[in-house]
């Protein structure tokens, strides 16, 4: 082929790589649009004051309030119980891959670990309303209603697990093998280098997978929609039924809502507060992890 | 030649095998069932998604024994449906209304403007249960006041203690339909007096077999949901009987609600017949079938109403042949409560 040839060749290809790349960039502005431009509506019948600030959400019930504040501590009470039980499974595991398993065991338990993130969530939700929460919760703890945070919050726990795992292994794999020989050849135990040596260097890594597993939990909608409830409220009680911001939007959704009224705007500016919250935690998330790469260059 | 003659006697072949398929295949083809004669056609119903399971049910099962007919079912809600079924165009009207409740003054004015008769049947009743715990030995009755104080938006009910007096010291557990249910909408209505009013700090599930297994191991549990699902659950729950202000509580029952002495917590739903398209053949055999299969359709499993007695039926049968056009329940003005009489006097 001629030189011209060629060049129009590597020049067309070009365009359309950066025309896939824009795509994604067309996408996310899009949906940014469509979520604000639809908040902009509700915004001009309820105050960001009574949306942000008021501890009643009840958009579909006579008398009709619409403070936000249950939803987001359901959602809170969920994705932080998910992480208790995330955390210190998803890394103990990291540790025990990275610093203990030898490959043949590595190569084994790594992709049976990903199974768990395979599960269909809304297999995980049916798990938690028919199993988790009569079997298990119930007999130990019988004032646990039928609709609960805590199974809700066990079965997202168990299913983000494996991002937890796999960050935390990235960010132990990084620390440079000079500072583990180092305490080798001053006479540490692995659980010496792997507690006081690895992982204070991977902290800023470790605390970048948590970030954003939390971001995961925090969007999880199926498991929690059939497990946590439709009962907005303001409570710190993780045996009761909750609503959290994904569930709700669920819930209008599924429903006969009009478009148009009220109602229906609900949806886009729960929508809205939470693309927030899971943008801020992976901006912070983001930062936390480049403090993280400048420190070993 | 080989060939030639092999040729030849191909084509004898071919010709002497499907002449009898083809003639076989002619004559099965308008060979139809003996039994009823096939109609064709299209049967349009919109309305009520609360009377839509049955009007579904019954297409579906219509639709198996006459499958040139199309029944179509819209669930715009009893407003939405009588819009359609009142509307200025009449090519876009429906053949029949679902309500789950009569005929408003305004949607008569408005039929009576357009010059729209219709035929108002009744079809079946939907009954609301309110149950407790089976361990609960304390509450036989409540009052429709004492639920309006406990179901009430910022009720501050949270004991059994503070409901009646004698009652003991218990937390109250309240568990009810979600917003989009039409139980939730007439329980409020019946109760409160507007419809969506209530109380929002209650579990709520649209899943009746979630209430209904929240209910059964919450010693302190009070719910409400449709009464057919208390039926298939009675060993795991117990209705309380409702007192509706005249000292005497009533205990739901299929025959107790087919009777209308259940109040108020029970309410007939209607189907409403636009009288010129009940005179084609297709909606004549769907309203016959439906009538004449009533009481299967509306206590089938997947549907779950209390059907009528089967004089309502014999009654609606009548009125659908004899033509008889108006609105009984609006005749009747408010005495509406033995709908049998209504339906006779009217």
């Amino acid at each position: 082929m001629s030189t011209r040839g060629r060049r129009i060749r590597e020049k067309g290809i070009e365009t359309l790589l950066f025309g896939c790349a824009l795509g994604s960039v067309v996408t996310t502005a899009g949906i940014i649009w469509v979520l604000t431009s639809e908040s902009v509506l509700f915004f001009r019948a309820v105050s960001p004051g009574e949306f942000l600030l008021g501890t009643r959400w009840a958009p579909l019930i006579e008398p009709r309030s619409y403070g936000v504040l249950p939803l987001i501590c359901g959602t809170f009470l969920a994705s932080g119980g998910a992480l208790l039980v995330a955390v210190p499974i998803g890394l103990a595991s990291a540790i025990f891959l990275s610093e203990y398993a030898s490959r043949p065991v590595r190569s084994v338990l790594k992709p049976l670990l990903e199974i768990l993130a395979g599960i269909p969530t809304v297999v995980y939700g049916y798990f938690a309303l028919m199993f988790v929460t009569p079997r298990v919760l119930q007999p130990l703890l019988p004032q646990t209603e039928v609709f609960n945070a805590a199974s809700a919050a066990l079965v997202v726990g168990v299913m983000i697990i494996p991002t937890v795992a796999s960050l935390c292994d990235d960010a132990f794999r990084a620390v440079p093998r000079s500072l583990r020989e180092g305490a080798y050849a001053l006479s540490a135990t692995r659980l010496e280098v792997s507690t006081r040596v690895v992982f204070p260097a991977a902290l800023s890594g470790v605390v970048a997978a948590v970030l954003l597993a939390f971001a995961r939990a925090v969007g999880e909608t199926m498991a929690v929609t059939l497990a946590a409830g439709m009962t907005p409220k303001l409570t710190l009680n993780p045996l009761t039924s909750i609503q959290t911001l994904t569930s709700y939007i669920v819930q209008v959704s599924l429903g006969d809502t009009p478009a148009g009224t009220i109602e229906y705007h609900t949806i886009f500016a729960v929508g809205m507060t939470l693309f927030t919250i899971t943008l801020l935690i992976n901006v912070i998330a983001h930062r936390v992890m480049r403090r993280f790469r400048e420190a070993y260059e | 030649m080989f060939d030639q003659t092999c040729t030849s006697q191909r084509r004898r072949c071919t010709l002497a095998t499907l002449l009898p398929v083809v003639a076989t295949m002619i004559a099965v083809a308008s060979w139809g069932p003996t039994a009823d004669a096939q109609v064709a056609g299209k049967v349009r119903l919109d309305g009520s998604s609360t009377v839509a399971p049955i009007t579904m049910a019954a297409a579906e099962l219509f639709q198996a024994e006459q499958p040139r007919v199309q029944v179509t079912v819209g669930i715009s809600g009893t407003g939405g449906g009588f819009k359609k079924f009142l509307d200025d165009r009449a090519e876009l009207r429906t053949d029949i209304s679902d309500a789950s409740r009569p005929i408003s003054g305004s949607e008569l004015k408005r039929a009576a403007e357009l010059r729209i008769d219709f035929i108002e049947i009744p079809i079946a009743i939907d009954g609301i249960a309110v149950m407790v715990h089976p361990s609960n030995n304390f509450c036989e009755h409540l009052s429709v006041a004492e639920l309006k104080r406990i179901w009430e938006p910022g009720s501050a009910i949270q004991n059994w203690s503070q409901i009646r007096e004698g009652f003991p010291d218990l937390p109250l557990k309240l568990y009810g339909p979600g917003t989009d249910s039409g139980t939730f909408d007439y329980f409020t209505h019946a109760i409160m007096g507007e419809e969506k009013v209530s109380r929002s700090d209650y579990t709520a599930s649209e899943s009746d077999n979630v209430l209904v297994q929240g209910i059964a191991g919450d010693r302190g549990a009070l719910g409400y949901f449709g009464y057919s699902y208390y039926e298939s659950n009675k060993d795991k729950l117990r209705v309380v009987a409702i007192d509706n202000g005249d000292g005497h509580p009533i205990k739901a029952s299929l025959d107790v609600i087919r009777s209308g002495a259940y109040k108020p917590l029970a309410r007939p739903m209607f189907l409403y017949v636009n009288a010129a398209s009940y005179q084609r053949p297709e909606v004549k055999a769907f309203l016959d079938f439906l009538l004449d299969n009533a009481r299967t359709v509306v206590e089938h499993p997947r549907v779950n109403y209390v059907a009528l007695p089967d004089d309502l039926y014999d009654l609606a049968r009548h009125r659908l042949r004899e033509g008889k056009t108006g609105s009984a329940m609006a005749a009747a003005g408010g005495k509406t409560g033995n709908l049998v009489e209504v339906y006779r006097a009217h």
